[in-house]
């Protein structure tokens, strides 16, 4: 059970006097799906901007294990590296699409650099050899794969702007899966979905895991999202874990319950009765 | 919305007098001191002030009768629909099919149009009046449409506010006069004739070497503080070349620059000459024919290679960083190259241009180089809408050809008196022609972005989604 896809190591990370992130381990798990849950300003955000390169953390190792074995520290990796050669892949909380592209050209962005790579960095595809055009048409066909599977194909050609908030979120999902990750990092995949949508993401996320051996990571704030289909959960609250297990075990965890309603241990029973859990 | 109109209905008339009213208050007041006092000499040689108030008063009656006839106008038409208008009464009139015909054909019908041009002009005019034409019209609209889709590269497609375009169009021509006159002749003097097609590459190539080098420092500037930056590396560009004499003889700038050569055939009078080779009467308009074909060609290979590469990745990337610059590093997309790339490309379009430009004068000095250039080529990218090409196109075409037409009005004379020249008016008429054409279309000419892939049907995007960058 020992085998980590992604290895947090006492990363810690500070703004001026403030301390986001306190001396955080943890250990993601290859093909699990590990959530990271925690009330309003836990550091949530702040330990995926530290994974995927938006900030630089003061202090801690942060391990990514690829399946070839292939091992990279990825707080020395510039942003752009860690989703190309780490292989690691990310989602906003605030959506972050191209919205003045097509759905499909948005698909065809995330998959810049094996196309980079094909029109032999411009020169040849300005020349016009044929193997960019192959090479294009296969990324067409890898789009229209991941259009197919979020039910946006009758929307490829419109702008990713045009799009409604649940299918933006399923287009930015799709996305970051055109950069083939082996890690998928979502920050709160399900926030403003209705329970409809979140089931279809829930769906989704199944299919990432099992048909793609994507191991994901995500933030969540929708419990039903989070005790539905994560393996592993770890709970934050003011920068420091305070629980790690199951979703069972965390949420029978009284440091966890008290963090969320905020009540002392003695009264966790009657408030936990109280809220049906 | 019945409820609205009938809160509205009554007081178009009432608002407009209104509005107007108060843009005359604004009116006499800006208008007030500038207009109302007018001081002399009398004959005393005392300073006096001369009152002119039926001046002012026809000057805030003029602003109250546009004010109100705008507001008039506005109130009939709702705001949403102003911009459509224009588009409709072109368009609505004509029908479907021919509309399509019309869609199609037209740029293939500019290309010819673009090309009999000069034959046509010299058919019409015969030689000495189809200098003027092919040179002030063609030649120097063509030049501006050059650069405006090279700068069109950084702005329009990776959103990169550029307001120092114009370096690299001064480093292009340098690049051009410099080596033409003292590199080939101290090192191959054989290869005169050959100077420019010798040197296009050359400017080319170190205008974008400036253009990465302008890059690297404002990587991480965006907006306002990257346009500013970019504002002052012209600047710079241009106050080197008129304090660094010995390297650019300063303001007198570098002259008797070698004309282009018909591939190794100088376009003189002697017996090796174009004229004589080719059996023709020696005219100096086979040169200017030539250079106008020459800066075609060059500004077709721009169009072509922009319009190229925005179907490649480099390009889907210019797009996506004027979109998201953060969306694009978590997808693995090196935005230091990507910005360099278009930083290095723009220039050396820029860089061609500036070569040609040197070429064609014989003649340059750092006054062509100012920054009213900059602002002129992006207020042609901006009109055209920021990633067309075709909307670019007309944009240059109306801003320089409208200039250069403003010469040929000599007849308003007879109206207006014969030291009235409309040149003068150049400025006030751009500005007002601006601020119309941004009200009428505010992301100019062409609005929309053509997707670069399709899966079913391309369809345009409208200019509500696109960004317009900010570095």
């Amino acid at each position: 059970m020992s085998d980590a896809i992604l290895r947090v190591e006492h990363l810690t990370m500070r703004f001026g006097g403030l301390v986001a992130v306190n001396d955080l381990s943890f250990d993601a798990r290859r093909g699990d799906i590990t959530a990271v849950i925690g009330p309003n300003g836990a550091g949530k955000t702040t330990v995926f901007n530290c994974i995927t390169g938006f900030y630089k953390p003061t202090q801690g190792r942060i391990t990514m294990r690829q399946k070839g074995g292939a091992e990279f520290l990825l707080e020395r990796l510039p942003d752009f590296r860690i989703a190309r050669t780490a292989k690691v892949a990310r989602t906003f909380q605030n959506i972050r699409l191209f919205s003045g592209m097509t759905v499909l050209e948005n698909l065809l962005v995330a998959q810049h650099n094996p196309l980079m790579a094909a029109s032999g960095w411009s020169i040849g595809g300005i020349l016009g050899l044929p193997s960019y055009w192959r090479a294009e048409k296969q990324a067409i066909e890898k789009a229209a794969y991941w259009l197919d599977k979020c039910g946006l194909t009758d929307r490829a050609d419109d702008p990713a702007g045009d799009l409604a908030y649940g299918p933006q979120r399923a287009l930015e999902i799709a996305r970051a899966m055109c950069t083939e990750p082996e890690l998928l990092c979502l920050d709160e995949p399900a926030a403003g979905l209705n329970p409809r949508e979140s089931l279809v993401l829930n769906e989704l996320l199944r299919f990432i895991r099992r048909e793609h051996g994507t191991s994901l990571l995500l933030i969540e704030h929708d419990m039903s999202v989070v005790m539905e289909i994560s393996d592993h959960v770890v709970v934050l609250d003011y920068g420091t874990k305070i629980s790690d297990g199951t979703p069972s075990q965390v949420r029978e965890d009284p440091k966890v319950i008290a963090a969320y309603l905020g009540v002392d241990d003695s009264e966790v029973e009657k408030v936990e009765a109280e809220v049906g859990l | 919305m019945p409820l609205d109109t009938a809160r509205a209905a009554p007081s178009p008339v009432a608002r407009a007098v209104k509005d107007a009213l108060f843009a005359a208050l604004v009116a006499a007041g800006v208008f007030g001191p500038l207009l109302a006092f007018k001081t002399t000499q009398d004959m005393q040689n005392r300073l006096i002030v001369e009152p002119r108030w039926d001046l002012l008063a026809v000057v805030v009656l003029l602003v109250w009768a546009g004010r109100f006839l705008l507001s008039l106008w506005q109130a009939r038409v709702r705001p949403e629909t102003t911009a459509a208008i224009g588009t409709h009464l072109v368009w609505g009139l004509i029908p479907q099919s021919i509309r399509l015909v019309i869609r199609n054909g037209l740029p293939p019908a500019a290309l010819v149009a673009l090309f009999v041009y000069p034959m046509m002009i010299l058919s019409l005019t015969g030689g000495g009046g189809a200098l003027k034409w092919i040179d002030n019209f063609g030649i120097q609209i063509l030049i501006y449409v050059m650069l405006a889709w090279g700068l069109n590269i950084v702005v329009g497609l990776a959103g990169l506010l550029d307001l120092g375009y114009v370096a690299f169009y001064a480093v292009g021509a340098y690049a051009y006069a410099l080596i033409a006159t003292k590199v080939i002749p101290a090192t191959f003097p054989g290869l005169g004739v050959w100077a420019f097609w010798i040197c296009l590459p050359i400017a080319g190539i170190l205008a974008a070497f400036w253009g990465v080098l302008l890059g690297f420092p404002v990587l991480r500037l965006r907006g306002d503080y990257l346009a500013i930056v970019t504002l002052a590396f012209g600047e710079i560009i241009r106050l080197v070349l008129i304090n660094w004499t010995d390297f650019s003889n300063g303001y007198e700038g570098i002259s008797t620059i070698p004309r282009p050569s018909f591939f190794g055939i100088p376009f003189n009078a002697s017996d090796t000459g174009f004229a004589a080779t080719f059996g023709l009467e020696f005219s100096p308009v086979y040169r200017t024919i030539f250079l106008y074909y020459v800066i075609v060609c060059l500004a077709l290979l721009t169009a072509w290679v922009s319009n190229r590469l925005r179907r490649l990745p480099v390009g889907r990337a210019w797009e996506a960083l004027r979109e998201d610059e953060i969306a694009c590093r978590s997808l693995g997309i090196n935005t230091v190259n990507t910005k360099l790339t278009a930083f290095a490309i723009g220039a050396m379009f820029g860089g061609f241009a500036g070569s040609f430009f040197a070429a064609r004068q014989g003649f340059i000095s750092p006054e062509s180089f100012t920054f009213m250039e900059s602002a002129v080529i992006l207020a042609i990218v901006v009109l055209g809408g920021m990633g067309s090409l075709i909307g670019t196109a007309i944009a240059a075409v109306a801003m320089i050809g409208g200039t250069e037409l403003l010469r040929e009005l000599d007849w308003m004379k007879a109206i207006f008196g014969p030291q009235f020249d409309p040149v003068q008016y150049r400025m006030l008429i751009f500005g007002f022609a601006m601020v119309v054409i941004m009200v009428w279309k505010p992301r100019g000419f062409v609005s929309t972005r053509m997707p670069t892939a399709f899966l079913k049907s391309r369809r345009a995007v409208s200019s509500a989604h696109v960004k317009e960058g900010h570095g």
